[in-house]
């Protein structure tokens, strides 16, 4: 056994749908969507106007004025579920060494909300290619470096360890609770805060999958506008929110008792080196992934019990990965149920990763399997189990979660319940 | 055996020089690449100085089909891997796919293409945004393109954390090599010169309001009111010792020994900062202590607060005048993501020829009795292992040691 | 009625799709896919794009699909001007 294995022991989470860890749980074992008209901003003239929105109330939940005027949406999402996380595994904060605690934070667009709004002003509505500086806020060169919500949730947890940002797009979310668990593993840090943040409803971010034909044109149908799996799906919905884990090692986290919701046992990630946004249909390179992460699991496809699936929703991803489980898992994929929580609360990017990866860890927890909702007429070339429609309870002692982004990007991350651990 | 994690090959665009040795020539002789800013019309804006690199062209470096879909950050990024992979003496064709990564740090992404597109978007609709934007403006775009360039199909990375970038991406790399890969490429580069670019660094009070080239970023100078930005950084090859010499590398840069990464607490907090402790985490990395450095690259910020508080952290870990410092930033400007990148490269580069590059245009030291600054002149030494400092907007501190190959 | 020419579609696909790596724009290509000169789904979309904003035609999603080579987008286009003229 590896002392410093990393273990999750906290967990928070701003998904669309509710608000913290247990609304969210309940949405996505309801069966019921999240998606919606979007609100935040007027999407007429938008060919996708469908998303998954956070009813989000920075104050309520405890963020002062003037964190709220500092903060980007992403930067306020992240650092209410960080807080939620951190209360949820029981650490003192005012007890912990600050110099032993890190943070490993995952976004795609980080602060682009604010980025653009303050673009529109300074611009005077894109009006002025030379915009005017006598207006620029004094918090917009935070807007511009992502590295900005890290400072944050450093901030907010009294982290003053290794502290990063990862962005690597749309496997962000995976590729920083990995990163957070090799600093675990080598020792940088005793506790690490890790997950991952995206708030890109806003036009550019919109407009830039418009652009490609990504996103979702069911705008008069938005419940049921994400639908993976699914003969008639049309593209992803996007989506926002953010999820955060409080890591220790093994040794630690049993010392103190402390509720521990599943082990990190493998992770892996590959490239297809490819094409920025294009998939081959064999799914090769995340099967690779898949290997590596239950090699160093020390697992088989038989410790796999649920699959949570990318599962975007477009016509290539679904594709691709279903056969990058069959790849990788052989005939054990069959067996095993997949599914996806984007059909209930979007495609938030880089933090969708996390997201899913809180879901997981209750799905270890609890012993109940999110369905896939929406999925009514199964693509034929698309044919495990996607757990349609219903949650179904079932005991699962190991998950298997992938993440699939632009720029080729592959990851895989294999969570375990410690009396399932291997090694 | 844990991998050895060296230096192969390196590849530098800088303002003062767009390959590795033209960069070097002009840092050992002091030339600066600051100048008064071209691009954009630099007239309405408080900042008229910047470190651009002037003799790039992308359509040198990057092929066509590539160069309309991404930003000159990109574009940067691209030529200075081709660069360190020619340096290195590297065919990415002879290594198994699986086995080469890139991981480039970002400090904020393709902030140019992102203008052009935001402002189709709110001057003329929804419609008029390009397919590229989805691709070019994103933080790990550089990863990607670079990634699909050579067919590296390892575990490819992107970290965000403004200028000690450049620093973690090589710690990362290591941290790859440890895991198993053979080569990875990793730097960092940047270029948000653009409008909307300048205009957000200028809000962070920082920058330099300095318009005479030789009195702009003056750190650990008594008239020190800020820094520069500029473009540019390095992309460098690393592999394993023994995996490089068995295909037949001689020339090794040198050895990645020691890295730390510490942050602040807030600046409301009562309790102090953590840049000491990054180098101290280094040191112990390395195995060594402050009497094994030869030589320290410094991080250098040019605001007068930040320029005491690192020579502060240098006096007291290392003593009075005990080691030679130098800054050959202040003849590029801070270049972000590519900052701590160029800087490691400039401090192998430093080993390689035992000579120290000098800080430029200091002629008022507000530190003379505490820092043995190299000024002016580059400084002939002996010099086995240097320290790279970076810091970077928010609360960053990273240390990298870097050692050369003695046998 | 304004004539959207092979010519037209050279200079739109330079500036929106880069120079190709794979075969000179300069001969005949009327009829080779955009693959095979060299320019992905991407380059195909952003050249759709690039074609609405300057003849003010609108290429459905699916009709991006529909037009694998410069002919097929020659005559898709023109198609569309002349009903533009004729309503």
């Amino acid at each position: 056994m590896s002392p410093r294995r990393a273990v999750i022991t906290g967990i928070g989470v701003m998904a669309p749908g509710g608000t913290g860890r247990e609304a969210f749980w309940d949405l996505v074992t309801s069966g019921k969507t999240a998606t919606r008209t979007i609100s935040l901003f007027d999407p007429t003239g938008f060919r996708s106007r469908v998303a998954a929105e956070c009813d989000f109330d920075a104050a309520a939940l405890g963020l002062t004025p003037r964190e709220i005027r500092r903060m980007d949406r992403a930067a306020q999402l992240a650092v209410v579920s960080a807080r939620e996380a951190v209360s949820d595994s029981g650490l003192e904060p005012e007890r912990l060494n600050p110099h032993r605690v890190g943070v490993a934070l995952g976004s795609a667009v980080g602060c682009t909300m604010r980025l653009e709004q303050e673009y529109v002003v300074l611009s005077d509505h894109g009006r002025h290619w030379d915009v005017d500086h006598a207006y620029a806020v004094p918090h917009l060169y935070d807007y511009m470096v992502p590295s900005t919500l890290a400072r944050e949730v450093a901030w907010a947890c009294g982290a003053e360890g290794p502290v990063a940002l990862i962005s690597t797009g749309c496997t962000s979310g995976m590729d920083a609770v990995g990163h957070g668990a090799r600093i675990i593993e080598e020792g940088a840090a005793d506790v690490v805060v890790a997950g991952a943040t995206d708030a890109p409803i806003s036009p550019i971010s919109v407009a830039c999958f418009d652009a490609i034909k990504a996103t979702s044109p069911n705008n008069d149908d938005p419940e049921h506008a994400s639908r993976p799996f699914d003969l008639n799906r049309d593209g992803f919905v996007l989506g926002e929110g953010a999820a955060a884990f409080v890591l220790e090692p093994e040794d630690e986290a049993r010392r103190r008792g402390a509720h521990i919701y599943a082990a990190i046992t493998g992770y892996a990630t590959r490239s297809n080196a490819f094409h920025m946004t294009g998939l081959k249909p064999d799914g090769r390179e995340m099967a690779e992934a898949i290997g590596h992460a239950l090699h160093e699991a020390q697992a088989s496809a038989e410790d796999v019990h649920y699959i949570n699936a990318h599962g975007s929703g477009t016509k290539q991803n679904d594709r691709h990965e279903t056969a990058a489980f069959k790849r990788s898992l052989g005939d054990r994929a069959r067996e095993i149920p997949v599914s996806s929580i984007k059909s209930m609360v979007g495609h938030s990017l880089g933090s969708i990763g996390a997201i899913e990866l809180a879901a997981c860890a209750l799905v270890i927890n609890r012993g109940v399997v999110p369905p896939t909702a929406n999925l009514h007429t199964p693509d034929p070339e698309c044919d495990l189990d996607y757990v349609p429609l219903t949650a179904r309870e079932c005991r699962v002692a190991g998950v298997l979660s992938v993440a699939s982004g632009f720029g080729g990007f592959q990851s895989a991350m294999i969570l375990q319940e410690l009396g399932a651990v291997r090694g | 055996m844990r991998a050895r994690s060296v230096v192969t090959g390196i590849g530098v665009v800088a303002p003062n020089g767009a390959d590795l040795e033209d960069y070097w020539a002009a840092t050992l002789s002091g030339r600066s690449g600051i100048a008064p800013m071209t691009r954009p019309a630099a007239s309405s804006y408080p900042l008229r100085l910047a470190g651009e690199v002037p003799a790039f062209a992308a359509e040198d470096h990057v092929p066509g089909r590539i160069a309309v879909q991404t930003d000159r950050w990109t574009h940067l990024g691209l030529a200075a891997s081709a660069m360190a992979l020619a340096d290195a003496d590297a065919d990415p064709a002879a290594f198994p796919e699986y086995d080469m990564a890139v991981v480039t740090a970002s400090s904020s992404g393709g902030t140019e293409f992102g203008q052009r597109e935001i402002q189709k978007l709110w001057s003329r609709g929804p419609r008029s945004v390009g397919a590229y934007q989805s691709i070019a403006w994103f933080y790990a775009a550089s990863t990607g393109q670079t990634s699909i360039r050579y067919g590296m199909r390892g575990p490819c990375r992107v970290l965000a954390t403004e200028q000690t970038g450049g620093i973690e991406a090589l710690a990362e790399a290591r941290r790859i090599l440890r895991g198993g890969a053979r080569l990875v490429l990793a730097g960092g580069t940047d270029a948000s010169l653009c409008p909307y670019g300048i205009v957000a660094q200028f809000t962070n009070g920082q920058i330099s309001r300095a318009t005479v080239p030789e009195q702009a970023y003056l750190p650990f100078d008594r008239r020190a009111d800020g820094y520069v930005p500029g473009e540019g950084g390095a992309m460098m090859v690393l592999e394993d010792l023994d995996e490089a010499r068995r295909r037949g590398v001689t020339d090794v840069y040198g050895e990645i020994v020691g890295y730390g990464a510490t942050f602040d607490p807030p600046p409301d907090s009562r309790r102090p900062p953590n840049l000491r402790r990054a180098i101290q985490v280094a040191f112990d990395d390395a195995g060594l202590t402050a009497g094994d450095i030869d030589v320290v690259f410094a991080d250098a910020h040019g605001t007068p607060s930040a320029d005491r508080l690192e020579a502060e952290t240098l006096v007291s870990l290392f003593g009075e005048r005990s080691v030679p410092v130098t800054a050959p930033k202040t003849m590029t400007g801070r270049l972000y993501a590519g900052g701590a990148a160029l800087d490691v490269a400039t401090a192998l580069l430093s080993l390689r020829d035992q000579t120290i590059p000098p800080t430029v245009g200091i002629h008022r030291p507000a530190f003379a009795s505490a820092l043995d600054l190299v000024v002016d002149q580059a400084r002939p030494a002996t010099l086995r292992t240097a320290l790279v400092v970076a810091r970077g907007h928010g609360g960053f501190n990273a240390a990298l040691i870097v050692r050369l190959i003695l046998d | 009625m304004r004539e959207f020419t092979l010519d037209d579609l050279k200079r739109i696909l330079r500036a929106s799709g880069g120079e190709s790596d794979v075969t000179s724009l300069e001969g005949d290509i009327a009829d080779i896919a955009f693959g095979d000169l060299g320019y992905d789904s991407l380059a195909v979309l952003e050249l759709a794009g690039r074609v609405e904003d300057e003849y003010a035609v609108v290429v459905p999603d699916a009709a991006v699909q529909e037009l694998p080579t410069p002919a097929a987008v020659v005559d898709f286009v023109n198609a569309r001007l002349r009903e533009a003229v004729s309503r």
